[in-house]
């Protein structure tokens, strides 16, 4: 429970963003993409709102000791660039372009679009095993 | 409100919504010392990988997306979507999957909270994902695909 539950209320805060947002529609977010043609600014104000009050939260977590129902913070350390990160994150992009969803409005979009959100997610499911085969449980 | 020269944007909705999925961001990281990002939690939710969170969290978290959702739907009396054909839809799940797990990250954990911590990791990861993202869109204008319903 100590875990679960503000698990449980910061996945429902994300999925009531991204709808209220306009995330949950993939023509808003190709909108956004479509920066040469019919151009929706859209997405730039709901990463804008998110980023203002996430900076603000990383200037209260070096006063904290610990989190408030963990024992300690977990954040990701490394900040050297190689060829993974970026091929990744091109590919992520191209597949973004393609269809105008990514995991979290995929998977919020079940309760919209029940068949194509779950084609999505099968989809995006799968993309993820095939990484995970073939480089093992090492990482 | 409406933005100046952009009659369909929804500036406000988009701050709001935005500041909604901050604040979700904020519970995770204040509350249980986690980056809230969606392609480390689905994963580790299906134990494939991702995030190190105890799996009934990542769990909790991904359920708590569609329930959030809902909740939008219920109260404001619908929302309008248009999604892509299944074969279209599968082929960028792929790729979304494949590349959020070599890319460690999508726009929640690089886009909201790399960035917003100025991680060089995450603002290369998303500088490149959105100059993807736009690349592909043009392309497929300028081929005349039209792949939303």
């Amino acid at each position: 429970m100590r875990i679960a539950l503000p698990s449980l209320v910061a996945g429902t805060l994300f999925g009531a963003g991204l709808a209220l947002g306009g995330m949950t529609d993939p023509a808003r977010v190709r909108g956004f993409l479509d920066l040469f043609g019919d151009w929706d600014p859209t997405l730039a104000f709901v990463m804008g709102g998110a980023v203002i009050v996430m900076a603000i939260v990383w200037r209260i977590v070096p006063r904290m000791a610990a989190p408030l129902f963990e024992e300690k913070f977990h954040f990701p350390t490394r900040d050297d660039l190689d060829s993974r990160l970026i091929g990744g994150a091109a590919l992520f992009g191209i597949g973004w372009g393609i269809a105008g969803l990514c995991p979290g409005p995929g998977i919020a979009a079940l309760v919209i679009a029940p068949w194509s959100a779950a084609v999505f997610v099968l989809a995006l499911l799968a993309g993820m095993t095939i990484i995970r085969l073939f480089e093992g449980e090492g990482r | 409100m409406m933005l100046p020269g952009f009659p369909d944007a929804a500036p406000l909705a988009g701050l709001a919504g935005g500041a909604l999925i901050g604040l979700a961001a904020a519970v995770m990281l204040l509350g249980l010392g986690r980056i809230a990002g969606v392609s480390g939690l689905a994963a580790r939710a299906v134990g494939i990988g991702g995030s190190g969170i105890a799996r009934n969290g990542a769990w909790m978290f991904v359920l708590g997306l569609p329930l959030g959702a809902l909740l939008v739907v219920l109260l404001s009396g619908g929302i309008e979507a248009h999604f892509a054909d299944p074969l279209t839809l599968g082929v960028a799940g792929l790729l979304v999957g494949i590349g959020t797990r070599l890319g460690s990250g999508c726009t929640s954990g690089h886009g909201v909270c790399g960035v917003s911590r100025l991680s060089p990791r995450s603002l290369v990861a998303t500088i490149t994902f959105m100059a993807a993202g736009i690349a592909t869109v043009a392309i497929m204008n300028a081929m005349g695909l039209e792949v939303l319903k």
